[in-house]
């Protein structure tokens, strides 16, 4: 009898705990393709910035005077983006294109008939929205990482998280002078 | 309390509204059937229910939008609209709501639909004249959050739900007084008497409708969306901003009536005031909210 209760016992903790394994693994493993995700959709942004450029040259090298200077830097700048191999290189050559960028519109200001047309007014709109979307896809990222970060560490997904070999992911970081970048807000150039 | 935390909430309280209701439709068609003496209101009211319930559940984001008239905002006229609603589904992770204007210079917003995968943000043309990006960004930050954590759904059936309860007795109150006129020669004693009785209670029951949907669509869900709003733009003074130029704002927006007043972003009939406005109002006061924004 006594047997047989502790049978039963033994049986239903091992059901509980093998529900839970599931349940746990499961969130864990969807947080982390959330992760995943939203790094991806940081690409897309970056990806959508660099499909902007060819527009904007184009758009401004009308404008005769127009420093060609300003307007190599930028192409060399994207082609760096788009050939970069490691993640530090790629961040150097997004600071450099974003540096750029901001000199692109800073110099439009002296041509009054460039500021006045219509696909640059709808360029700029485009490039100030695409840098708030890339920052916003940063932060998004990050709070994805926190939340994983969180589960992984807190009890007791954290014995499953362990046996499955997860470990904490990086938070986006920006330098320095990039963080200046993120907060560009060329609509008041 | 996290977004997890209120989607739950959010779904228990939809789970309660459908059944209040569908207690409600039965206690009318009992009254229907009451007064013209034959029950097969009875079975009639009950499926009806169950098939407005539905219908509700699956449309009721495009019926608001519809009595809203709000239409598809064009995608190269309100680019920026356009552009800052794509930045917030970002920051909030959640796939692009359809994007709606409702052509009025009055300032306000709402969001509606029945998940973040078929949802709508609408905001008004006077948004966009009179909010400047930051303003207009801390706005559709505030109904992204709506969206994110199924306030949407819970208020979109709200509305919907009262608007056909409301309906419905007023009709009740109709057939009575018509089909009463032509039956006084009969028994109009006794319709009178029972007409009397349902038109009391009718009156009791409609505000005690609009009650339970200002309980279950309290005013905390607007602090929590202001809050919430807050921590996806991390900026908590362009919604601030936002709710300033609102509150120097006198003008009623004309689409919106008791039955929608909830959905919005700021009350957007401003100018009915009722005496029990403090008690049961929609929106928590503006003042406290652009508070509590500030001090973020």
């Amino acid at each position: 009898m006594a047997f047989e209760l502790i049978l039963g016992i033994i049986v239903l903790v091992a059901i509980v705990a093998i529900i839970a394994y599931i349940a746990i693994y499961n969130s864990l493993v969807g947080l982390k393709k959330k992760v995943e995700n939203a790094w991806a959709q940081i690409d897309v942004q970056l990806k959508r910035r660099a499909d902007l450029i060819p527009n904007l040259i184009e758009t401004v090298k009308g404008y005769a005077k127009f420093e060609r200077k300003v307007l190599t830097e930028v192409t060399e700048a994207r082609t760096a983006v788009m050939t970069a191999k490691s993640p530090k290189d790629s961040a150097k050559a997004e600071n450099m294109l974003a540096g750029a960028l901001k000199t692109i519109f800073a110099v439009a200001e002296a041509y009054p008939t460039l500021k006045a047309n219509e696909n640059f007014v709808s360029l700029q709109e485009e490039f100030a929205s695409t840098e708030n979307k890339i920052a916003y896809a940063r932060q998004f990222y990050n709070d994805m990482v926190m939340e994983f970060n969180t589960k992984i560490a807190q009890f007791p997904s954290n014995i499953i998280a362990g046996m499955m070999g997860y470990k904490d992911k990086e938070f986006f970081e920006a330098v320095e002078a990039e963080r200046k970048v993120v907060k560009a807000d060329f609509s008041d150039l | 309390m996290t977004f997890y935390e209120e989607i739950s909430r959010n779904k228990r309280t939809t789970y309660f509204l459908f059944l209040f209701f569908f207690v409600l439709l039965f206690v009318l068609g009992y009254v229907f059937s009451f007064i013209s003496g034959d029950y097969i209101f009875m079975p009639i009211f009950g499926i009806f229910s169950i098939i407005y319930i539905v219908a509700s559940y699956y449309y009721s984001g495009g019926i608001v939008t519809a009595i809203s008239g709000a239409k598809l905002a064009d995608m190269r006229q309100f680019r920026e609209l356009h552009n800052v609603v794509e930045e917030m589904s970002i920051a909030a992770g959640i796939p692009k709501p359809a994007v709606y204007v409702i052509d009025d210079t009055a300032i306000n917003a709402f969001a509606t639909g029945r998940d973040p995968k078929h949802s709508v943000i609408c905001v008004t043309t006077g948004c966009m004249q009179r909010l400047n990006r930051d303003e207009l960004t801390g706005v559709v930050a505030h109904e992204m959050s709506h969206i994110k954590n199924y306030d949407i759904r819970v208020m979109a059936i709200a509305a919907v739900l009262v608007g056909i309860t409301v309906l419905l007795s007023d009709f009740l109150l109709r057939m009575f007084f018509w089909g009463g006129g032509r039956n006084r020669g009969r028994e109009g004693g006794k319709f009178m008497l029972v007409g009397i009785v349902v038109g009391v209670l009718l009156a009791i029951l409609t505000p005690i409708i609009a009650q339970i949907i200002q309980l279950s669509i309290s005013r905390q869900r607007e602090y929590l969306a202001d809050a919430s709003g807050a921590e996806i733009t991390r900026y908590p003074l362009g919604l601030a901003g936002a709710l300033e130029k609102i509150k120097n704002d006198k003008e009623i927006l004309e689409v919106a009536n008791k039955a929608t007043a909830h959905l919005y972003i700021a009350d957007p009939l401003r100018g009915q005031k009722l005496w029990f406005k403090g008690l049961f109002a929609t929106h928590p006061p503006i003042d406290d909210r652009i508070a509590k924004l500030k001090a973020m």
